[in-house]
């Protein structure tokens, strides 16, 4: 977590140790803790957890969007070299749109449903690239078109109202890439959305990304969807990086037992019917309070006391494959962790 | 997607379930009517599970609605246990309730917030006079879903995460003890860590409880995973039915192949597929003619506009006969039956109403 400043064109997404917190009636709640992360040009980026791991506050953290009074944000985020931390939601409407753009999952919500779908592309447009009205009706009609709506023309004029769930989404990302960003965060931008319209999307995603060389940053809970169209995947638990590296080494050596057992529980299609899940037993834990040690030491196969204890750091094997665990799976302590458990039959004890 | 057609009836003494011609239609505006479901024939045995599945606006939640007669089909029949749902008086299909039960997608907001768990899961004991021992029963069912009765009896929903209200809703369900548990994408709302829990759980409680169940659900790789057979839905339609592992292997409707293309692996080494499906759903309103799927469908010709295919027999790697795989495709992908005539056949198992 060291910010050393000597490569000379900078990263286009450099997050140093980013932490945002809540303060509730309840206590103050961790819900990004320490991440650190870097995304390139041309790249994707995947963000894979489960409800609350915080990878939804962390994308809105590192654009700037977590502004309410109770929310307090630290650490170091830069965008092209500049510092995104601190800055006023004034200031980063020169980012917002032009540098980094954001698709979000529901796109009946993202979108205006009183406007008609050309104005709200258009809006930024003329308002970023100072675009006459005729130039920004044609750029918005040429941005239908590549986002694949058919009859742009004519689709201009609709409300949301009046396109379907994936034609919406599609609209959503045209509005995203009008102003060309260098960046595109897409935070389940599927989930509300059939499969076969899922796979237009992702598509139609990773397709703007190649032509663009944008960065982007792809916020999921399906591993299906980050295993084939990412080039690395950060799995995140409680506010944390746990498991982070290149796509391929994090699914076939995955060194966290929780991304362990999130590829184990997943029904998949290659396998027969009723194949028993390895659940993964237990729920995540409460964010307010946190205990000391590994937030998944209560529900982690392997858990030994020294897990109990002390908070496991993401450290990098120097393949550039991070893992935050003492005993981390396939390595000769984590066997020996997992059968002293289950000598000791520890798992069962493990509340579900 | 058209089928229509009896030929996913099967000739056998043990169907618990069996569902004919159901159509089921809405008022739309004025004067309009929408057809949700559109003549769709299936049946279900005895300890079997059925896997519906379908994009979102396909009728599978529509389907179920109509099999429990919450709302009654428009038309069409529904034969439960030998009787005929909708020649039942309004008591008589009441006092059948019990035995068909359901469970839904949002487990948190099928429960009602301001009762504790042990009264929402004994209110139908109540409701049915079996309170003899009710207590107990109660408690049991609570241990068999995995809710300690004693620490969690007497809280509310909201004190619980959606995977154990969803265990809560699973028990309501089945204290009355159904023969038939109809769940309707019971596992879409949850994270996929507990997903596995509820999944294994539906499979050790249908073994324990001698349950039928129909599985309605758009994930595949969920409805493989716990059904033994499967009938795919397009805008109203039957496309497929068949036993999970052939369908899924050999599937012979080109909607079955798009969907199972689209799904993706969670595997890195398989490539994402290149070809995608055009296009979205079309409007129920006014659905393609001929085959319902043509609009989409890469295999479409003259013929699919014309003509709605009916389903009929897949032909197995041996004769044919018995894979229980029907398709209603003019143009399927794997050699299929010719055509039916005696489409009006009576369907085996469908006892006469009483």
């Amino acid at each position: 977590m060291t910010t050393t400043e000597t490569e000379p064109a900078p990263t286009l997404l450099r997050v140093r140790d980013l932490r945002t917190t809540f303060d509730t009636p309840r206590g103050t709640v961790v819900a990004v803790d320490g991440v650190s992360l870097d995304v390139d040009r041309g790249e994707t980026v995947g963000i894979v957890g489960e409800s609350g791991s915080g990878k939804t506050v962390l994308s809105r953290s590192a654009l700037g969007l977590v502004t309410a009074r109770h929310a307090t944000v630290t650490g170091s985020v830069r965008l092209e070299g500049e510092e995104l931390v601190g800055r006023s939601p004034r200031e980063m409407r020169r980012i917002w749109g032009v540098k980094a753009a954001m698709v979000f999952q529901d796109p009946m919500t993202a979108l205006n449903a009183t406007m008609r779908v050309g104005d709200q592309i258009t809006e930024s447009l003329r308002h970023h690239l100072d675009m006459g009205r005729r130039e920004a009706r044609a750029t918005a009609v040429a941005l239908l078109r590549s986002v694949g709506i058919p009859e742009p023309e004519r689709r201009v004029r609709a409300y949301p109202h009046q396109l379907s769930g994936g034609m919406r989404q599609r609209v959503t990302i045209a509005i995203a890439l009008a102003c060309g960003p260098r960046l595109l965060v897409a935070d389940e931008p599927t989930t509300a959305l059939d499969v076969t319209i899922q796979k237009q999307i992702l598509d139609l995603l990773d397709h703007q990304r190649r032509e663009r060389a944008m960065g982007m940053v792809l916020i999921t809970h399906d591993l299906g969807v980050v295993a084939g169209r990412t080039d690395r995947v950060a799995v995140m638990y409680a506010g944390r990086i746990v498991e982070h590296g290149p796509t391929r080494a994090l699914f076939h050596e995955r060194r966290h037992h929780y991304t362990d057992g999130l590829l184990r529980c997943i029904p998949r299609l290659s396998n027969p019917g009723h194949t028993r899940l390895q659940a993964v037993p237990g729920r995540p834990p409460d964010l307010v309070d946190l205990p000391p040690g590994c937030p998944f030491a209560p529900r982690c196969p392997a858990a030994q006391d020294r897990c109990r204890e002390e908070t496991p750091t993401l450290t990098d094997a120097g393949d550039g494959h991070q893992h935050a665990c003492f005993f981390p799976v396939g390595t000769p302590e984590g066997e020996e962790a997992l059968a002293r458990n289950r000598r000791r039959d520890r798992t069962a004890e493990v509340a579900v | 997607m058209a089928g229509s057609g009896t030929a996913a009836l099967r000739r056998r003494d043990d169907i618990l379930l069996t569902v004919e011609h159901l159509v089921v239609e809405f008022p739309v505006g004025r004067r309009g009517r929408v057809r949700a479901v559109s003549d769709v024939t299936f049946d279900v045995a005895r300890g079997e599970t059925l896997g519906l599945v379908g994009e979102s606006g396909c009728g599978k939640s529509t389907t179920a609605r109509a099999i429990v007669h919450a709302p009654p089909p428009t038309s069409g029949r529904v034969v439960f246990d030998g009787r005929d749902l909708g020649r039942l008086g309004a008591e008589e299909l009441r006092r059948l309730r019990p035995e068909m039960q359901m469970i839904f997608q949002d487990p948190i907001s099928s429960l009602n917030p301001r009762r504790r768990v042990v009264d929402i899961v004994r209110e139908g004991l109540d409701i049915w006079g079996r309170t003899e021992g009710a207590d107990e029963r109660v408690a049991e069912i609570l241990r068999d879903v995995g809710i300690d009765p004693e620490t969690a009896g007497r809280r509310r929903p909201h004190e619980f995460s959606g995977g154990q209200c969803q265990r809560i809703s699973i028990a309501r369900a089945l204290a009355l003890e159904p023969k038939l548990l109809i769940c309707d994408e019971p596992v879409s709302a949850l994270d996929v860590s507990v997903q596995a829990q509820i999944l294994n759980l539906l499979e050790d409680l249908k073994a324990a409880h001698h349950l039928t169940m129909l599985f309605i659900a758009h994930d595949l790789a969920v409805v493989k995973n716990v059904s033994d057979r499967v009938a795919v839905m397009y805008l109203g339609k039957l496309c497929e039915v068949g036993p999970a592992d052939d369908l899924y292997a050999r599937p012979a409707h080109p909607y079955t192949a798009a969907l199972l293309e689209a799904v993706p692996e969670p595997d890195p080494d398989v490539p994402v597929s290149e070809t995608a499906l055009a296009g979205d759903l079309p409007s129920p309103l006014s659905p393609p003619s001929g085959c319902r799927f043509r609009t989409r469908c890469p295999r479409a010709e003259e013929r699919c506009a014309l003509e709605e295919p009916q389903l009929r027999p897949v032909l197995g790697d041996g004769d044919g006969a018995g894979t229980e795989h029907v398709v209603a495709c003019h143009l399927p992908l794997v050699p299929a039956a010719e055509p039916a005539a005696d489409d009006g056949a009576d369907p085996a198992g469908a006892a006469p109403a009483a």
